[in-house]
């Protein structure tokens, strides 16, 4: 059976399962959702927006749609996939059901929680109603399928003028109990005026049974909040990720998403600002190293509508084997938003021949007295460098790593978390294959 | 050419609107209107074109037929109903093309007018012209001086008479019929055009040039250009457009062929300025035009263009690097001032080692209009040290234009080397008050800033062509900044 047959098949048994939240709208946003998915399946190549990647071969494939059972997964097992060396709070789920085990939570102050308790009980509604749903892709057909399955994911919750003292680990690990599984979490997230919270997510499988992981995350910042969101996808080659994240910024609020794709057999990161406020800073920040026949493709989208708004856009890739890399950067600045600086850069490097890169950084400006611009290169590393190295006898494969490292790390220094960067940058060595033999 | 000053300009800009929208009274012979199998026929005919060619038109129609018109373009128009137009308008009265006493002297007035004078002025320039006026060739002027070198410069029409072996060979090539949609509309109606050939090793001793106009109305311009340069040749080529201010739109569907064999160079320059429609954006003309050129081995062909007329345009000039070594630029001033709209740009496709490719665009916009680049930069896996600079530069001229950027960037082999970059930005009050303080109002200030803003690509077009691109900038730009 087709994946889209199935799940249309499955959506009423759905419905029927979780139709205890009649109490929410989350009822009709659903049905809405899905007879949009209904109507317009899957995206293909023929979709400008899916011009350079192809879900062919992650769609064939007869995934589970609800996975049946919770499986127990020891702590130590699984610890190296937590950044464990600091205390955080960790919402952990494995293939797609919550678990209490491995979790952390807090309702002390601020809620960490759990959307599923959200949609349910009462006392979550009014900030469930003002924001679920509402700024998620409605023309994206891959949204909207996880609109109409949305029930499982993060909820988080930060009221005004408070810091979270730590961060918060998301982290979704599948256990390869079923063959083949679809996972659709839904993360929301909003945060209060003048608070300040720190994200890092991750996804990871724990064999090499098929997953395709269908996210979707809303983040929310009012005015001052400052938001600072971390992807670690580092999965195995079996695992495909369709990411999608959307942001809503109010005035004087700072966000940076930061990507790390190293791993997974195909990731698609579609990440969209709105800004709806003025002297908003919008930071994306992405480094990418994959080898094999992987495919990593970011679609960002920064829309500017208020003026004195600025957006810093930062993109790396480093791509071997047969791998393939698409970047589609679009910036769009409204009439009103004068004033904008809006900056964006993709740096990229194929090592292999057979490695591909599609660019296309874009920009639609309406509005005359802004700042804005674009680079996008592709080339190679320098040969004259590589000379100096060799020279003063650091052999060729460390020259190389260092000179990637370098390449990459542009985009490293932004993060905020030392203990992440750190292990970040250890991710890297390993992927370039170098010890780079000095302490960061 | 006289010093052209600031005055000048000034007393230009008080009483100008649109200089080329004049209407030639010439009794035009005119096919009825609409679109089937018969009139491709009847064209075919009326031009007393063989076989092959009535054949190769019917099968182009049939696949445009099966064609939908494309949409993906950032611009808004109404969609043009092709049935609703005359596929074939000529001035009835077919002048000689030796001597310019028995062409007719009303369309000699056109041409005075248009500042195009087909007579001594022009010969102590040097430029050979090809006029077409609503798509049939009207004169070709230096046909014998080029015909001692061997150069073959003529309308299409006469070509496909005279020249058939070459015009078979080479026609359709490099645009295909199943190219896309204007290209096979154009393919199955075209009337007229130039057809140029420079035989092996030969330097084109002068600019060669095409004048378009579209006269008649309720007709569209469908002309196909056809440049082939021979091995170690060389030319340099140029084309202007203009035609009459109407209310309706009026369309120009062209197709433009460059073949540049080995060690050859091409350099194709465009001043366009149909009539961009008025200030409240009735009227004006649906520019839709396919340009590729094919280089083979060491060729290089350049394609310089300077955009300023058209309420719609549709055109991105191409080059296929096929050989290796070969070389392709792109050039490109694209200024939309009220409500016009263009949407152009290049490809570069890369298919053979050590291929080269520039592109430098320019696009201004003012008033209401809309102005995009659209670019495709394509590395294929064989194509070894393959090396592009892109740049792509928007000013912004008032708060109710836009500028976007498409630019597409492909590369499937690792020793590619590719740079892009955008900017946009507005004409900056420092560099304003900077003028002003010196004496220079803000008029003229512009005029010079917009001037250096677009020199990369002014400096590229040949001497001629680059007063008159100047010029027509500042015009277009008039009053665009309060």
């Amino acid at each position: 059976m087709e994946l889209k047959e199935k799940l249309v098949a499955s959506f009423l048994a759905f419905e029927n399962k979780v139709s205890v939240d009649t109490d929410h709208n989350v009822h009709d946003i659903r049905s809405e959702a899905f007879d949009h998915f209904e109507k317009h399946g899957f995206p293909s190549k023929k979709d400008e927006e899916w011009k350079y990647t192809s879900l062919k071969s992650v769609l064939k494939h007869d995934y589970n749609v609800f996975p049946t059972g919770e499986s127990a997964i020891e702590f130590a097992s699984v610890k190296k996939y937590f950044l464990h060396e600091i205390d955080s709070y960790k919402i952990v789920f494995i293939d797609g059901v919550y678990s209490s085990f491995l979790s952390e939570t807090s309702h002390d102050g601020y809620d960490i929680c759990l959307l599923s308790a959200a949609l349910e009980k009462s006392k979550y509604k009014p900030v469930v109603d003002q924001f679920f749903n509402t700024i998620a892709g409605k023309n994206s057909s891959i949204t909207s399928l996880n609109t109409a399955f949305s029930k499982e994911g993060a909820y988080i919750h930060i009221p005004k003028n408070t810091v979270v003292p730590k961060p918060i680990q998301i982290v979704h690990f599948s256990t390869g109990t079923e063959s083949e599984l679809l996972l659709q979490p839904r993360n929301l997230i909003v945060v209060g005026e003048n608070s300040h919270v720190q994200i890092i997510e991750r996804h990871q499988s724990l064999n090499s049974n098929v997953v395709l992981t269908n996210s979707v995350t809303e983040i929310f910042a009012d005015k001052k909040a400052i938001v600072d969101y971390y992807k670690i996808q580092n999965d195995k080659k079996s695992a495909s990720l369709i990411d999608n994240t959307y942001i809503q910024q109010q005035g004087d609020s700072h966000v940076s998403v930061n990507t790390f794709s190293f791993g997974g057999n195909l990731t698609r990161n579609n990440l969209e600002f709105f800004q709806e406020g003025e002297h908003i800073d919008s930071t994306l920040n992405g480094i990418t190293i994959i080898g094999d026949k992987q495919l990593v493709d970011n679609h960002t989208l920064v829309m500017h509508k208020y003026p004195n708004c600025e957006s810093h856009e930062l993109y790396k890739g480093i791509y071997f084997d047969k791998s393939t890399g698409v970047f589609n950067g679009k910036v769009i600045v409204e009439k009103e938003a004068q004033k904008t600086n809006a900056f964006q850069q993709n740096n990229n490097i194929l090592i292999d021949d057979g490695a591909t890169i599609n660019a296309k950084p874009q920009l639609e400006i309406f509005a005359d007295d802004v700042k804005c611009s674009h680079g996008c290169t592709i080339g190679q590393l320098d040969s004259d460098a590589l000379f100096y190295m060799r020279s003063r006898g650091i052999p060729k494969k460390e020259a190389n790593g260092l000179l990637l490292y370098a390449f990459a790390n542009d985009a490293l220094e932004k993060i905020k978390i030392p203990e992440l960067k750190t292990r970040i940058t250890k991710l890297i060595a390993q992927k370039l294959g170098v010890d780079l033999g000095f302490d960061l | 050419m006289s010093k052209y000053t600031e005055d000048d300009l000034k007393k230009e800009l008080e009483t100008k609107e649109y200089e080329y929208g004049f209407y030639t009274d010439i009794e035009a012979d005119k096919f009825p209107i609409g679109l089937n199998e018969d009139i491709v026929r009847a064209i075919s005919k009326k031009k007393n074109e063989p076989e092959w060619m009535t054949e190769w038109r019917l099968e182009a129609f049939r696949i445009w037929e099966s064609m939908e018109e494309p949409d993906w373009a950032n611009v808004n128009y109404p969609k043009p109903n092709f049935r609703d137009i005359s596929y074939y308008s000529a001035p009835k009265q077919k002048p000689q093309l030796e001597s310019l006493d028995q062409v007719d002297p009303e369309l000699l007035k056109t041409f005075e007018k248009l500042g195009i004078s087909i007579d001594e002025q022009k010969r102590l320039s040097n430029v050979a012209v090809d006029i077409v006026m609503d798509s049939v060739s009207v004169a070709t002027t230096f046909k014998k001086t080029l015909g001692e070198k061997g150069i073959i410069f003529c309308p299409i029409s006469e070509a496909i008479q005279e020249h058939p072996e070459l015009v078979k060979k080479y026609i359709g090539s490099v645009v295909p019929t199943t190219d896309n949609f204007y290209a096979a509309l154009n393919s199955a109606v075209f009337s007229d055009g130039s057809f140029c050939y420079i035989p092996k090793g030969v330097k084109c001793p002068m600019e060669l040039s095409t004048y378009f106009r579209i006269n008649e109305g309720g007709t569209g311009q469908f002309e196909r250009t056809l440049v082939v340069a021979d091995k170690g040749s060389y030319v340099s080529y140029l084309e202007g457009c203009t035609a009459p201010a109407r209310d309706e739109n009026q369309l120009h569907a062209a197709v433009v062929e460059l073949i540049a064999l080995d060690d050859s160079e091409i350099k194709y320059s465009t001043v366009q300025n149909w009539f961009p429609g008025d200030k409240d954006g009735k009227g004006g003309v649906f520019n839709f035009v396919t340009k590729r050129g094919l280089c083979e081995t060491n060729a290089k062909i350049s394609w310089t263009q300077v955009e300023t007329g058209s309420a719609v345009t549709w055109k991105y000039p191409s080059c296929v690097l096929k050989g290796n070594n070969s070389v392709g630029e792109f050039y490109s001033i694209a200024v939309t001032n009220n409500y016009q709209q263009a949407d152009t740009g290049t490809k570069m496709i890369h298919l053979g080692k050590n291929t080269k490719s520039t592109i430098i665009s320019k696009g201004i916009s003012a008033g209401k209009s809309q102005n995009s680049y659209r670019g495709l930069v394509q590395i294929n896996s064989r194509a070894e040290n393959a090396r592009n600079f892109s740049q792509c530069d928007s000013l912004l001229m008032g708060n109710d234009c836009g500028a976007h950027t498409f630019p597409y960037i492909e590369a499937k082999n690792k020793s590619a080397q590719i740079e892009h970059e955008a900017t946009t930005s507005k004409i900056g009050e420092d560099q304003l008050f900077y003028c002003n303080q010196r004496g220079i109002d803000t008029d003229k200030a512009i005029a010079l800033i917009v001037n250096g803003f677009s020199k990369e690509v002014l400096n590229k077009l040949p001497m001629e062509f680059a007063v008159e691109a100047q010029k027509l900038l500042e015009i277009s730009l008039e009053g665009s900044v309060g």
